[in-house]
């Protein structure tokens, strides 16, 4: 019983989080790549996007801390990291690269995904891909625990 | 800079962006887990026999967002991808590749991890944020594409 509330309760936060994208405009690429384009029209709304979020996640975050357990039962798994490495930054400088080639990342391409989008599925394999790949080939300096 | 106007949504991307925390703060409250979408799909690709359902369940949310939209709120979300199909697999390729070498993407580190205050995720964060702006720079500017 418990464990098919999880489920529901993971299926409802997914879509709770597609609801954020939508309504944001952050599942709309064109958006994304409005606010990354500094140089020409730009549109500054992402950014009132990550104050929500943060703001709200603040709180969130400070209860979690004084946790040990999770209210459905089982440890927090909490990244504990707190080292700035290579991969981390080269890692995230490739990814902001294909994130400013096509305005998606991963949450809003499943969003559009669900629209029925052909291109959006398309990215979700090439990213697949790109996972699969640096797992085979580049993953011998991390440990799947720091993974967020 | 000039500040396009017309594409600016500063309430509604308050309001979306304080569900995408509410959902965060949800998650690691009552599952444990940070909400990081390329770490949760990356799990699907070396499936252990435990933790393939929850994550099929949080995908399947995110796919059928749009449709749960429509059905309670009559909301028919925009997508408007103007990239052709090489760049998206370019992009697709970078994003999955960058997301796992750098151990996460913009709602793990960006959402997640400023929320928490991980110095990690806020480089990380500062990171994905400069190469974006400059790689749009460079195909919008400077290519002209």
């Amino acid at each position: 019983m418990k464990k098919h509330f999880g489920l529901v309760s993971q299926y409802a936060i997914g879509v709770l989080f597609g609801w954020g994208l939508i309504i944001s405009g952050m599942s709309n690429p064109e958006k994304i790549l409005g606010f990354l384009d500094l140089a020409g029209n730009w549109d500054p709304s992402l950014i009132f996007v990550i104050l929500g979020a943060v703001l709200v996640g603040l709180g969130g975050f400070y209860i979690a801390s004084k946790r040990t357990e999770a209210f459905l039962g089982g440890a927090l798994h909490i990244p504990s990291r707190r080292d700035i490495t290579k991969p981390l930054i080269i890692g995230s400088l490739i990814f902001g690269a294909g994130w400013g080639i096509a305005g998606f990342c991963p949450g809003p391409a499943l969003v559009a995904l669900g629209v029925g989008h052909l291109k959006a599925l398309v990215f979700v394999v090439a990213m697949l891909v790109g996972m699969e790949l640096c797992e085979r080939f580049f993953s011998s300096h991390k440990k799947a625990s720091d993974q967020v | 800079m000039q500040i396009d106007w017309l594409s600016f949504t500063p309430i509604p991307s308050l309001l979306g962006g304080m569900i995408l925390g509410v959902a965060a703060a949800l998650y690691v409250l009552l599952h444990g887990r940070i909400l990081g979408i390329s770490g949760i799909i990356s799990g699907l690709l070396h499936p252990k026999l435990t933790d393939t359902a929850w994550r099929l369940a949080l995908v399947l949310g995110l796919v059928s967002a749009p449709f749960m939209a429509a059905l309670f709120f009559g909301i028919f979300p925009v997508v408007e991808i103007e990239s052709d199909w090489i760049a998206i697999v370019i992009a697709g390729l970078l994003v999955g590749f960058g997301a796992q070498y750098g151990s996460g993407c913009t709602s793990g580190h960006g959402i997640c991890g400023l929320s928490r205050l991980s110095p990690r995720s806020l480089v990380a964060t500062l990171s994905f944020m400069g190469a974006g702006f400059l790689t749009v720079f460079v195909l919008r500017h400077l290519i002209g594409l």
